[in-house]
């Protein structure tokens, strides 16, 4: 990766101000969304600060087994040792303050088996979010993270039928044991960087998903994450297996409630696609503006299979992700799609990772990114072909659009290729949105935001068409929400 | 139409220089234009590139990168200069333009919706919307496949035009303004273009067909014709002025010419 220039006087002002800025922004998201929870309504709570009696304590409290245990405490050792990344956003960085965050939080004592049994405070939270009556009728299993703890997960029958499982990890643990110990952290291995140390020290939650040998899921597994206390990590980790020639589609879909101070999100996600399996991985990221969102996700796609990440970045204070995924199989393919949105203090340090390691591997790379108010929007993407890869072919495109002269946009492509056959291709544009382009707009009778809006709406939708319609129409709202009074 | 009321447009003495991205003005480029045109009737605006004629019409709309300098340009009595650009349209205005832009990403049957919207000031019900679509799509020769498109992204030059017509139909603009609308297509296509501005006419509404050529006033038969040169209309006259002027060119109307 390269690495960073370093913060220019802008930003670190800008970090400066952080503080008193993250409670109006907290303000903000309280008239947006409207809703703060009574945090006695938590029944267990992590004291503020990570050591190794820490880690023990979620471990034995989750009835973890033995060598769940050890991954941990050799995780956390890896993560004091490691320092602090020197790219990205190294100021920002440098702020977390880790011995002042929850690391562990449960929202209630056993998990909702039923719709009915979801706990009332849950439920208007999921109403002020907006999710369609409709769409919660589709939803094959609803994997709901509220706080560090699954609280909501029920599975269609039709999936059992088929020996899909679709639970959260702790379950996952549990109940697959053997599957989860063959497979957690093979893709991503704690060493990898220090949030993934962190990551693998003090997970909680997130999703486990198997799909056996055929079985195709026709309907996207959905799963709603959300940090909801002050000063709390939130850590979940997701396994996703496809067996051989199976189809999956998992989205993971966040909106922002409200906080004063800075909150850690540090995902590990790991998907595994067998030969001639497909994986699509969709996120809409909107943390609140203070959340750090420092997240890992890589997949492995064996011969023959296809791995999609579907990536939209709207929220948080500073996001560092990079959806990989490693092509080891022959004709393997890699379809990376992201969307990423920086406002007023925001730094979107997203991009991709693609490599190719087996003969006639394909991957295609999109990356766009708006910026606007003084955010930062960042591409930073790699490409490494194989010796041997040959016939690889590689598409990378990555376009920024600049809503106006504050704002900035970087891109930071690095291909490494040691095959000699192979096809490359990597296309980056920067826009702004012109006079001519608005005027055009205008004369047909719309105004100035709504101008810009269409404007930003098209430009994404290359993204947006490859989200289900709920969704489509959330992001699109997400963006009216954050382009309101930013025009003219 | 009685004189008592106020024409659709009256220009008096109008002047306008181009503003630059630093905010300074430039040399006038319409130096002191009056025309009024009433209600009912098709004006015909022709001259030479660079005689102003499209500076005219983007100033008429309020392109940010013209600003008036002298005199007054007024719509139904009131004066247009300082009034927002959508505001405009939603007066009635309609600039049909010479290069359309193309907005990769948005659909077209989106657009012309909120446009159709913005306008009117009230969502247009699917049930209204559609079948008049279909109507216009069919009199403009498009195929309905046309509105799943995105705006003039990858369009002919032709198509665009088509485009602008089949807005300027759904919107119905008590005065449309159409910039060279007949450049760069062939005669079947200005045929199609030809009838949407003839479908438009009425005794409510008024069109300003600015252009180089006579060619499309043999279509659109205009009420008057002025020749623009040099920012400054040198003739006003009927519609034969517009073959005099495709027959004999531009040069004996200059200043000084005999």
């Amino acid at each position: 990766m390269t690495p960073d220039n370093g913060p220019t006087p802008a930003e670190t002002a800008a970090a400066e101000r952080t503080a008193s800025e993250a409670r109006d922004i907290g303000g903000d998201y309280d008239r947006k969304y409207g809703f703060h929870d009574d945090e006695s309504a938590y029944d267990f709570k992590s004291k503020k600060g990570l050591d190794h009696a820490i880690v023990e304590m979620i471990s034995r409290y989750k009835k973890e087994p033995e060598w769940m245990r050890e991954r941990r405490h050799a995780a956390l050792d890896v993560f004091l040792a490691k320092p602090m990344p020197r790219w990205g956003n190294s100021k920002l960085l440098d702020d977390i303050d880790f011995a002042n965050i929850h690391y562990y939080v449960r929202a209630s004592e056993r998990q909702g088996k039923t719709w009915e049994e979801v706990p009332e405070q849950v439920k208007k939270t999921f109403d002020r979010l907006g999710i369609p009556e409709a769409e919660r009728k589709f939803l094959a299993g609803v994997t709901a993270q509220y706080e560090s703890e699954v609280v909501y997960h029920s599975i269609r029958e039709d999936l059992d039928k088929l020996g899909v499982v679709f639970t959260d990890m702790d379950t996952g643990l549990r109940e697959h044991e053997e599957i989860v110990r063959r497979h957690w952290g093979t893709v991503i291995p704690s060493e990898d960087n220090k949030f993934s140390a962190l990551n693998t020290a003090v997970w909680s939650g997130g999703s486990f998903v198997y799909v056996p040998k055929g079985v195709k899921v026709e309907i996207p597994l959905q799963a709603y994450f959300r940090i909801n206390t002050e000063n709390m990590g939130q850590f979940e980790r997701t396994l996703i297996i496809a067996d051989e020639g199976s189809q999956v589609h998992y989205i993971e879909g966040c909106t922002a409630p409200t906080y004063s101070s800075d909150s850690l999100h540090s995902a590990v996600v790991e998907l595994i696609a067998m030969p001639g399996s497909k994986i699509r991985y969709t996120t809409i990221q909107n943390w609140s503006k203070n959340v750090y969102n420092l997240v890992t996700k890589r997949a492995v796609a064996h011969a023959g299979a296809r791995v999609e990440w579907i990536d939209g970045n709207l929220g948080s204070k500073l996001t560092m992700k990079y959806p990989a995924v490693y092509l080891v199989g022959e004709r393997a393919h890699a379809e990376i799609l992201s969307v990423a949105f920086s406002g007023k203090d925001q730094h979107q340090d997203a991009g991709s990772k693609v490599v190719h390691v087996a003969p006639n591997t394909t991957s295609v790379v999109t990356s766009k990114s708006i910026s606007k108010d003084g955010g930062r929007g960042t591409y930073r993407g790699l490409v490494k072909v194989h010796k041997g890869a040959k016939g690889a072919k590689v598409n990378v495109k990555c376009d920024a659009l600049i809503l106006d002269a504050a704002s900035r946009s970087d891109t930071y492509p690095t291909m490494e290729v040691d095959e000699k056959k192979v096809a490359v291709e990597h296309e980056a544009t920067v826009s702004k949105v012109g006079d001519e382009q608005l005027f055009f707009l205008m004369s047909r009778g719309l105004t100035e935001e709504e101008a810009t809006l269409l404007i930003v709406n098209g430009f994404i939708e290359p993204f947006t068409k490859e989200l289900p319609m709920e969704y489509a129409v959330e992001l699109n709202r997400l963006i009216q929400l954050e382009m309101e009074g930013s025009v003219g | 139409m009685s004189t008592s009321h106020p024409p659709l447009l009256e220009l008096s003495d109008l002047r306008v220089a181009p503003v630059a991205d630093d905010g300074s003005v430039g040399k006038e480029i319409l130096k002191g234009i009056s025309l009024t045109l009433r209600a009912g009737t098709v004006h015909a605006l022709m001259g030479r590139n660079g005689s102003g004629k499209s500076t005219l019409s983007a100033v008429l709309m309020g392109h940010p990168k013209f600003r008036v300098t002298g005199g007054s340009m007024k719509y139904l009595g009131e004066d247009l200069t300082g009034i927002p650009v959508h505001e405009r349209a939603r007066k009635g205005l309609f600039l049909c333009f010479q290069y359309p832009m193309a907005l990769p990403g948005v659909g077209v049957a989106q657009f012309l919706r909120q446009s159709v919207k913005g306008v009117r000031g009230a969502d247009v019900p699917s049930k209204e919307f559609r079948p008049l679509v279909k109507k216009h799509l069919e009199a403009l020769g498009i195929p309905q496949t046309f509105m799943t498109r995105y705006v003039n992204d990858g369009f002919s030059g032709g198509e665009k035009k088509r485009m602008e017509m089949l807005h300027m139909l759904l919107l119905e603009p008590r005065l449309a303004i159409l910039d060279e609308v007949d450049s760069g297509l062939d005669v079947d296509a200005l045929k199609v273009v030809a009838e949407s501005i003839n479908r438009l006419r009425s005794p409510e509404r008024g069109q300003l067909l600015v252009t180089h050529y006579q060619r499309i006033l043999d279509y659109v038969v205009p009420d008057e014709v002025h020749v623009l040169l040099d920012g400054e209309i040198v003739r006003s006259g009927a519609a034969d002025l517009a073959r005099e002027v495709e027959s004999r060119g531009y040069e004996w109307l200059a200043k000084g010419a005999a």
